[in-house]
């Protein structure tokens, strides 16, 4: 449950950020229930809000979404989720339901909590959704409220768990220096498409 | 065009978690797709801090929001929870502002 509220205050802060971007309450609203992924969510609005294109933010989410095919590969024999209940539970394979299903010992506690979780956090996230963007829609100037400097905060806060490793360390700071680097030469957002596309090929090609 | 490329992202997302729990294990056990797909979102991530705090469009700027991604470390160094982190950057680049 601990979860689910913390999500919902994370839902918040995209609400906010995505309305501040220029979304309108519709389109923010159908990320939530419709993508329901926050760092690919909190991508596309993020390129979007500094005049990115909005197909560039798309292949932005897309490529962070990829992660959750990872995450459905692992929790694929423990659900084993078959006719309507594989593509509702496909809807629910994001970090924090796989952590909670993959923490337990027994595969009938681990479907209970991989459900509970991804109901729970459905409900809070979109409800926090609605909350920030209706709080933002208010808001006649949101750098007044600081809220262009939220989305780096936001980006910082989700990458932060990830680096608690020398290699994930480095690979984070030179993915900055070279976004930062191609940045002037590029359209908006292209920059993490070079980064990705860089990565991709790093992974793909180095040895184990 | 806004509402096209949500429905796109929306679709590919979905796409991707419905692949993980509907291909064949052994395909996506393949061990260069499993190392290399963790590796994007800490550059993806990475990528989108720096671009977002260091620029406007296509220009290099330093300006306020720097300030504010350097509350944003400490918070999250402090293990602040993400609202707090969130709040903290924000009004750190409202406040630098006012003055």
């Amino acid at each position: 449950m601990g979860i689910a509220i913390a999500s919902g205050a994370y839902a918040i802060s995209f609400g906010a950020i995505s309305t501040a971007a220029g979304l309108s309450l519709l389109q923010t609203g159908a990320l939530s229930i419709l993508m329901f992924t926050g760092a690919s969510q909190f991508a596309m609005v993020g390129v979007i809000g500094a005049g990115g294109s909005v197909w560039t933010g798309a292949a932005t989410a897309a490529l962070l979404g990829s992660r959750n095919a990872l995450y459905g590969l692992r929790l694929s024999s423990l659900l084993n989720a078959r006719g309507w209940r594989r593509p509702a539970a496909s809807h629910f394979v994001i970090d924090e339901t796989t952590a909670m299903a993959i923490a337990r010992d027994d595969p009938a506690l681990s479907r209970f909590a991989f459900w509970s979780t991804g109901l729970a956090l459905f409900s809070l996230w979109n409800l926090g959704t609605l909350i920030g963007a209706l709080a933002t829609h208010v808001v006649s100037n949101p750098r007044l409220l600081g809220l262009d400097a939220a989305p780096p905060a936001a980006f910082l806060a989700l990458l932060a768990p990830r680096l608690r490793a020398r290699e994930p360390l480095a690979i984070a700071l030179a993915a900055g220096v070279v976004a930062i680097a191609v940045l002037p030469f590029v359209p908006a957002g292209v920059p993490l498409l070079i980064v990705a596309l860089l990565v991709a090929l790093f992974g793909w090609l180095r040895k184990p | 065009m806004i509402w096209g490329a949500v429905i796109a992202a929306s679709v590919a997302c979905y796409g991707l978690k419905l692949a993980g729990l509907s291909l064949p294990q052994h395909w996506l056990q393949e061990a260069r797709l499993q190392r290399t797909i963790p590796l994007i979102p800490i550059a993806l991530l990475a990528a989108l801090v720096a671009t977002q705090t260091f620029s406007t469009g296509q220009h290099l700027v330093l300006d306020v929001r720097a300030a504010a991604l350097v509350v944003a470390v400490i918070a999250v160094m402090l293990r602040a929870p993400f609202l707090v982190v969130v709040a903290a950057a924000a009004a750190t680049a409202a406040l630098l502002r006012l003055i």
